[in-house]
């Protein structure tokens, strides 16, 4: 990096976190003297992986309130999706065809979801209101008796509303139907327990959590029910059958002694992000007009600020703000060219999805930071506006939905 | 990821601004729609047959900004019809920009002639 520029500041922790140098330091002995393999079970070499291993696999139970047993190691939360969803399709065909999940979830849901689609299944997609909340009622309405799985996500990525986990267990629960939660933005964020929110599948990511990439995990619950999967990659037999492949020894210490300290220091964090949170969001709210937040205003992750700059698009804010790291829903910054599919979801009308810019703080975001941010992009609206003709036209009272757009 | 004459017009953006939308002299162009996530505003101000000054309102991309903003700078000295022969490629061209980013080269394409036949209307 330039040592003439300022110090660029991080805030796309949804996207992905550095790993926490306590975390690299546990990791750092299993890339040497620890190397064997995990599956090695007649000599030292292994058992020493092995030990790490079975550390790991504790530490993330713990965060979760699960066994050790009923963690299964894969390469990320993509792969512990798909395990989940196609696992529990292939085992439970024969009970049922249906599948419900919901529209805002990740694509690693949505892409396993329509596979099965193609395959015979058939699959509900609930809607969201306008906060990115799923309807109970319209849930439990869904619920057939062909239903095999619901899977919804425990906090969202892009809007970071959280889904009422405790009651989705419930119905689940009480309808014989399995629960699949894909907690990847949420684990080590907020409290999450298997037992108390009665979830079956849990999919989790280490490098969303200051772990390491590479390396996630399926929690599969092992009684009351006991869970079964077919597994998508055949081979040795590792992870009870469940998930072949030679184990990611250094990854799974790192991502459990991740899951450690975020046990021990979820609370005080959340705090500490809410606060940031909240100075970010009134420091902007105070000097912006014309600023809209996206999803829940209390249901969301401590770390997650997404907001819509009406009048200015995403991308174009995104390259004024050029030492600070964010992500927007514009169609401008995705391969695709839509607008986010997360805030279509909402209704909020894909102008202000083109407007939007998500701020994801975490562990090393600092209030000067904040501060800084609060006047980069103060500075940067305030002029892209100036450019805009739809804030002339908002500022003239011109409603903009009465003009007929030329649309390409 | 951008170029250095797109990252230019982005920072340092020519003729940003509106004239009188009363005056007879001047043809108004927008196109494109917030949902589409682009609006591009190009004003003429024409004299004796010729561009004499431009000016732009962009809501969009950097790339869209840039190519309004350069779309300013050529047509100003040229007739209408040298103007309106202006060509997304070669807004594109100058400005370097990716196969994505097309569109907003032909956004800017379209605000000249839009501004263009506003102002032969007018007349």
């Amino acid at each position: 990096m330039n040592p003439t520029h300022p110090k660029p500041i991080y805030l796309d922790y949804s996207a992905t976190t550095p790993v926490d140098p306590r975390v690299l330091e546990k990791m750092l002995p299993y890339f040497g003297e620890v190397f064997g393999n995990a599956a090695s079970r007649n000599h030292q070499f292994g058992w020493a992986a092995e030990q790490g291993v079975e550390e790991g696999r504790e530490q993330i139970a713990q965060l979760i309130g699960a066994q050790g047993k009923e963690i299964i190691i894969t390469s990320g939360a993509t792969e512990s999706d798909n395990l989940a969803i196609l696992g529990v399709a292939e085992m439970y065909g024969k009970k049922g065809n249906h599948i419900i999940t919901c529209v805002t979830e990740h694509k690693a849901v949505l892409d396993p979801a329509h596979y099965l689609e193609s395959k015979g299944f058939e699959v509900t997609f609930l809607p969201v209101d306008p906060q990115g909340m799923i309807d109970l009622k319209a849930l439990e309405a869904a619920i057939t008796d062909q239903t095999i799985l619901i899977s919804l996500m425990a906090a969202n990525n892009e809007i970071g509303t959280l889904h009422p986990l405790k009651e989705i267990g419930q119905l689940a629960k009480a309808k014989g139907v399995l629960f699949h939660c894909d907690a990847t933005q949420a684990a080590g964020k907020i409290k999450l327990n298997v037992e108390e929110m009665g979830i079956d599948l849990m999919s989790l990511s280490a490098h969303k959590m200051y772990g390491p990439k590479g390396v996630g995990a399926l929690y599969v619950r092992r009684r009351q029910p006991r869970v079964r999967l077919a597994p998508i990659l055949h081979g040795g037999g590792h992870e009870r059958g469940m998930r072949s492949g030679t184990l990611n020894v250094p990854g799974i210490v790192g991502f459990g002694e991740a899951c450690r300290l975020a046990r021990l220091e979820l609370e005080e964090e959340a705090v500490k992000m809410i606060a940031l949170r909240e100075r970010l969001y009134q420091g902007l709210a105070a000097k912006l007009d014309y600023l809209y937040l996206n999803g829940h205003p209390t249901q969301r992750l401590p770390g997650n600020l997404n907001l819509s700059f009406a009048f200015v698009e995403g991308e174009s804010l995104m390259m004024g703000l050029e030492f600070i790291a964010v992500s927007s829903g514009s169609a401008c910054t995705s391969a695709s060219l839509e607008p986010s599919y997360v805030l279509r979801a909402l209704g909020i009308g894909d102008d202000l999805a083109h407007c939007s810019i998500r701020f994801s703080l975490g562990r090393f975001t600092t209030e000067e930071e904040i501060d800084r941010t609060i006047e980069q992009v103060v500075a940067t609206v305030t002029r892209l506006r100036e450019m805009s003709p739809l804030y002339d036209m908002a500022k003239a009272g011109i409603d903009l939905k009465s003009i007929q757009w030329a649309g390409h | 990821m951008y170029s250095d004459k797109v990252l230019d017009h982005y920072n340092q953006p020519k003729n940003v601004g509106s004239f009188e939308e009363g005056d007879l002299s001047v043809g108004t162009g927008i196109v494109g729609a917030p949902e589409c996530g682009d609006v591009m505003k190009l004003q003429l101000k024409v004299e004796n047959g010729r561009i004499v000054d431009a000016r732009f309102k962009t809501f969009g991309c950097g790339s869209a900004i840039a190519s309004s903003s350069l779309a300013t700078e050529w047509v100003k000295g040229k007739t209408l019809e040298e103007a309106a022969q202006i060509t997304n490629s070669e807004i594109a061209e100058e400005l370097s920009l990716p196969p994505v980013k097309i569109h907003c080269s032909v956004l800017a394409e379209d605000a000249i002639k839009a501004a263009v036949n506003d102002y032969k209307n007018r007349q």
